[in-house]
């Protein structure tokens, strides 16, 4: 290995690219694209309060108020007075944008007082069981709250609430790292592939065997680009989360590793795959039957968390889940040991498929 | 003189077919040799067995006393090499190329005076996929250049150039062997070996057919001078009886084959006293083309008539 071959391949490799307007936009502009149709798409899920129409049949009564008045305090429920016809609340429910509904009935406050038992009706629904289930249990929590104070008992167990880590983190903090992920995969991926195939076909590998560089400073130089273009690529990324969307994540020097041994990795699984393809069309084919699983199981889009079973445990055998890992333990949840881990089992796995791509990449024929 | 190449009893086979069989050659240091066969022959084969890029079957193969595969690291600095059709990075310019090769062999070449020297200094600065065909072939070789070799394989390096490049090329040629370079020549044009081959092998199935001298080639094995007339059969019906000689008609021409100087006259004396109509006449003599179509066309008749038999 020498430097200075590896100095002058570089700037070859540099100066195709930078020539290729094409290649220079879909690297420098697709992640701000990516994460801006990504960050816009998923905004908001899951932390907007659900809207629930709620119809007060008891004359605006003070303990209706109040029990309405707690089940908005709950920031699970947006409470929405509607004036509808009792016999047709249900059926203008189902046309409502929000079809979850909530019915005080009148007397409530009469019955509340006289320590009788009073039902209040919350109407939920069927297709959206996640949101149905919420405004439930709000309803449930505030109803229980008010038999307690009722039969004059006190609260003897509270809840506390707390984060894992240190904070809450909204869809967009997933995101960076995920797409930080995704296209340490897809641009070495795509484009060694297509160079091993292309270059053997071509002969300019036949070509380059003719001089002193050697196949493992070629990989070298390739490499060192495809870093360099993934740190770029991941500022670009985090720069757009943070002034886009007020994405919440530590951007530190921990990063930088996975931004290194990523490239790595997926540099030296496209030679290997186009490596020991027999012609460009096979390659390619390859090469998408390795990316695609990862580019979508990984945790790029998704949490793995959030998989069932069997697609967790498979996701927990492709490279890009420990590289996204490791940056999700590095930028949200500030876990170093299981980070370095991640790490490590990255490394190993670079090396290897880093000398694998050397030993099948041979510039000549026997 | 010191061999530069040496090949005996080189063998390549693919499977059941032997694409090189039993070949044997040499050539001496400083000359340039050309290796000549129709296509599918066996040169490509051979040229790139010497260069280290495949390996044989058998024999033994030396190219500045190296063996060209288990040395290929150290033969590679002391050859250059142009392939045919030479393809580049499509983005970078010559002159970067040039660097480029510099830096990989750790030698400094002045890529303007180097691209000068292969006629190429107008277009260093031009990316090379908008260069043409014979612009490409010539930065090829400006590359097979940079490392100052002893030894320099070319590839039908002038095959589809228009006459300007391959004039061209071809004084790159001679300026390398008056440097004292070996050159290793593959062509498919006849006269480009005659014009600057010190040497010749024809190669065909796998066989050398015939070797030496372009001189000595066309001695050994092309027809003796002769007359040639634009003139109707007739003429040659005519003459055969009268002369002796050998004559043959074919595409309107006949072509009465001399034994001496003397003959001519003779000839030309019973031609005038036919009263057959002739347009002109010339002197002509066997090429090495000629020389080429018949060894080869012969040998396939040959062959075919051996398995028609078989």
């Amino acid at each position: 290995m020498r430097p200075r071959r590896i100095a002058a391949d570089f700037q070859v490799v540099v100066r195709s690219y930078l020539r290729n307007p094409v290649a220079l936009f879909f690297s420098l502009i697709f992640p701000i694209i990516l994460i801006a149709l990504f960050g816009l798409i998923f905004s908001g899920v899951g932390n907007s309060p659900v809207s629930v129409q709620v119809l007060n049949l008891d004359h605006n009564s003070a303990v209706s108020q109040e029990f309405l008045y707690d089940l908005n305090q709950t920031s699970v429920v947006k409470v929405q007075f509607v004036n509808w016809n009792e016999t047709q609340f249900a059926s203008l429910l189902g046309r409502n944008d929000d079809p979850i509904g909530l019915v005080i009935p009148d007397g409530f406050q009469a019955n509340y007082t006289a320590r009788t038992p009073v039902a209040v009706t919350v109407y939920t629904d069927p297709e959206d069981a996640a949101d149905s289930g919420a405004v439930l249990g709000a309803v449930q929590g505030v109803s229980n709250y008010f038999n307690l104070n009722a039969s004059g008992g006190s609260e003897i167990v509270t809840i506390e609430q707390k984060y894992v880590g240190s904070q809450v983190f909204s869809y967009i903090d997933y995101l960076i790292p995920g797409l930080i992920g995704f296209s340490i995969l897809t641009s070495p991926m795509f484009s060694m592939v297509d160079v091993a195939a292309s270059y053997r076909k071509e002969g300019i590998f036949r070509q380059l065997s003719l001089t002193p560089l050697t196949r493992a400073e070629w990989l070298t130089s390739h490499f060192l680009w495809y870093m360099g273009l993934t740190i770029v690529t991941a500022g670009i990324m985090i720069g757009a989360g943070l002034v886009l969307f007020g994405a919440h994540v530590n951007v530190t020097l921990g990063l930088i590793p996975f931004l290194i041994v990523g490239p790595l990795f997926f540099v030296s699984l496209g030679m290997l795959a186009g490596s020991v393809a027999r012609t460009p069309e096979s390659a390619a084919l390859i090469g998408n039957i390795i990316t695609f699983p990862m580019m979508f199981l990984s945790g790029t889009f998704f949490q793995v968390s959030d998989f069932p079973p069997a697609l967790q445990s498979f996701a927990h055998i492709l490279p890009l889940y420990y590289v996204i890992d490791g940056m999700n333990q590095v930028m949200l949840f500030s876990n170093t040991t299981r980070a370095l881990t991640d790490l490590l089992i990255v490394l190993v796995g670079s090396i290897v498929v880093f000398l694998l791509a050397i030993r099948f990449f041979t510039w000549r024929d026997e | 003189m010191v061999d530069a190449i040496e090949v005996s009893h080189l063998v390549k086979r693919y499977g059941e077919l032997a694409a090189v069989n039993d070949v044997s050659f040499s050539v001496r240091a400083g000359t340039v040799f050309s290796f000549l066969g129709p296509n599918g022959a066996g040169k490509t084969t051979t040229t790139e067995i010497l260069e280290g890029l495949r390996r044989s079957t058998s024999g033994e193969v030396r190219a500045l006393g190296l063996d060209p595969w288990t040395d290929a690291t150290e033969l590679h600095r002391r050859i250059g090499v142009i392939p045919q059709d030479f393809r580049f990075f499509e983005k970078i310019t010559p002159r970067e190329a040039v660097r480029y090769y510099g830096e990989l062999f750790g030698t400094a070449p002045d890529p303007d005076r180097l691209l000068e020297r292969v006629q190429l200094a107008d277009k260093a600065g031009s990316r090379f996929d908008t260069l043409s065909g014979g612009q490409k072939q010539k930065l090829g070789l400006a590359l097979a250049l940079t490392n100052n070799p002893e030894v320099c394989f070319l590839d039908e390096p002038t095959t589809g150039l228009d006459p300007t490049a391959r004039r061209a090329i071809w004084e790159v040629i001679r300026t390398l062997k008056s440097e004292g370079r070996t050159v290793f020549l593959t062509t498919h044009y006849l006269e480009e070996a005659e014009l600057l081959a010190d040497s010749v092998a024809i190669i065909h199935h796998g066989r050398i057919i015939a070797a030496g001298t372009p001189a000595e080639i066309i001695a050994t094995h092309g027809r003796p001078e002769h007359l040639r007339f634009q003139a109707a059969p007739a003429l040659a019906d005519y003459l055969r009886p009268k002369l002796g000689l050998r004559v043959t008609a074919a595409d309107g021409r006949v072509d009465v084959e001399l034994s001496s100087k003397a003959d001519a006259l003779r000839v030309l004396a019973a031609v005038e006293a036919s009263g057959l109509p002739w347009a002109s006449f010339s002197t002509a003599q066997d090429t090495l083309e000629d020389v080429f179509v018949r060894l080869v066309g012969q040998m396939d008749e040959g062959t075919l008539k051996s398995e028609g038999a078989a």
